[in-house]
């Protein structure tokens, strides 16, 4: 069983998902784990797929690509079940936007041992909006949240580092 | 128990213009005001006049209009989200003495005008704060949309948005589509 990894991005149009997924599945395509969104107009598609060769998929996604969507295609190795161990924390940034703030920010998140697990930006007007999740290695918010502290007034934004709920019910 | 009138009943205020992120003074702490100084409750009439001309305002706090005090006005009256309402009121130095049943709902904010986000707000609150003019203590209990729009405007008060109390990295949505 082939595992890959495959990425979808072209202008936003009516049926993106549907022409990327039919033509997966026309050659045993399994979709496991995806994100698809519209980034400032553009539809992106991340997805990991088992089944095919690279090469079919590749070539199943050629009528795609004649019509003006950039896709890629790589083999993967299987799953490293690698579940975060660690306890989930929510960073949000906002501020003026200019260059690097997601670069100062997560670089100081790496450096705190957090491993950031989802992450948007948005950038509205003059407005840069960046929400993270985090997974931190026990004991290290408080640490991080002074080490943002720093970095975000460099920066001239706002940060804010709080715990993740999640009721298990 | 006989809370003086939480209802505004001052003078009639100036619309001002919102102040939109990302304004410094939006993130930062509110000082503490003088309920009884004149100028305080002239900026309360401002808020409250600002709230009326504003089209689907339910509150606005003093940064939202570029002045870093804690004072702000809620008015959430035939809201389809709220059961208790209280009218149009404003307070100042507010502090939240008790919260529970806490709740996710999707907020926008007229001082981050394109985006709206999923936020957990208490569903019950308790706040105690002191009514500009008077400077008499007052203290309101609320629940659903009226308690989520006085947790929205005491953040403004502690120079937080919305924004820093998103619940993921996808709670956040675009409000226009820019095409």
């Amino acid at each position: 069983m082939h595992e890959l990894a495959i990425t979808v991005i072209g202008p936003d149009r009516t049926g993106i998902v549907a022409d990327v997924a039919e033509a997966l599945a026309a050659v045993g395509a399994n979709l496991t784990d995806s994100t698809m969104t519209r980034l400032r107009g553009h539809f992106a598609m991340t997805l990991i797929c088992t089944g095919p060769t690279a090469a079919q998929a590749e070539q199943a996604l050629e009528p795609i690509t004649a019509a003006g969507l950039i896709a890629t295609v790589r083999k993967v190795e299987p799953e490293a079940d690698d579940r975060p161990t660690g306890e989930p924390y929510l960073v949000s940034v906002h501020g003026a936007d200019r260059l690097g703030i997601v670069a100062a920010v997560t670089r100081v998140v790496a450096g705190a041992g957090g491993n950031i697990t989802d992450l948007t930006t948005r950038l509205t007007g003059p407005l840069y909006v960046m929400v993270a999740e985090v997974d931190l290695p026990a004991g290290a918010a408080d640490e991080l949240a002074e080490h943002l502290a720093v970095a975000a007034a460099e920066l001239g934004v706002d940060v804010t580092v709080r715990r993740a709920e999640s009721e298990i019910l | 128990m006989s809370d003086p009138e939480l209802e505004w009943a001052g003078p009639e205020g100036r619309v001002l213009p919102v102040v939109t992120a990302p304004a410094s003074v939006l993130g930062a702490v509110g000082e503490e005001v003088d309920p009884t100084d004149p100028e305080v409750v002239r900026l309360a009439a401002d808020l409250v006049s600002t709230m009326r001309v504003s089209p689907g305002c339910v509150g606005l706090a003093a940064p939202q209009v570029g002045v870093g005090a804690q004072v702000f006005c809620v008015d959430v009256t035939g809201h389809p989200k709220a059961a208790t309402t209280h009218g149009t009121f404003v307070l100042c130095n507010p502090k939240i003495i008790e919260a529970s049943r806490w709740r996710p709902g999707r907020e926008g904010c007229m001082s981050v005008p394109d985006l709206t986000g999923d936020v957990k707000r208490a569903g019950r609150i308790v706040v105690e704060a002191v009514l500009p003019g008077t400077g008499e203590p007052v203290t309101v209990a609320t629940d659903a949309f009226e308690a989520r729009a006085l947790q929205h405007e005491i953040d403004h008060c502690a120079g937080k948005l919305f924004l820093d109390r998103v619940a993921g990295a996808h709670a956040i949505y675009q409000r226009k589509v820019y095409l």
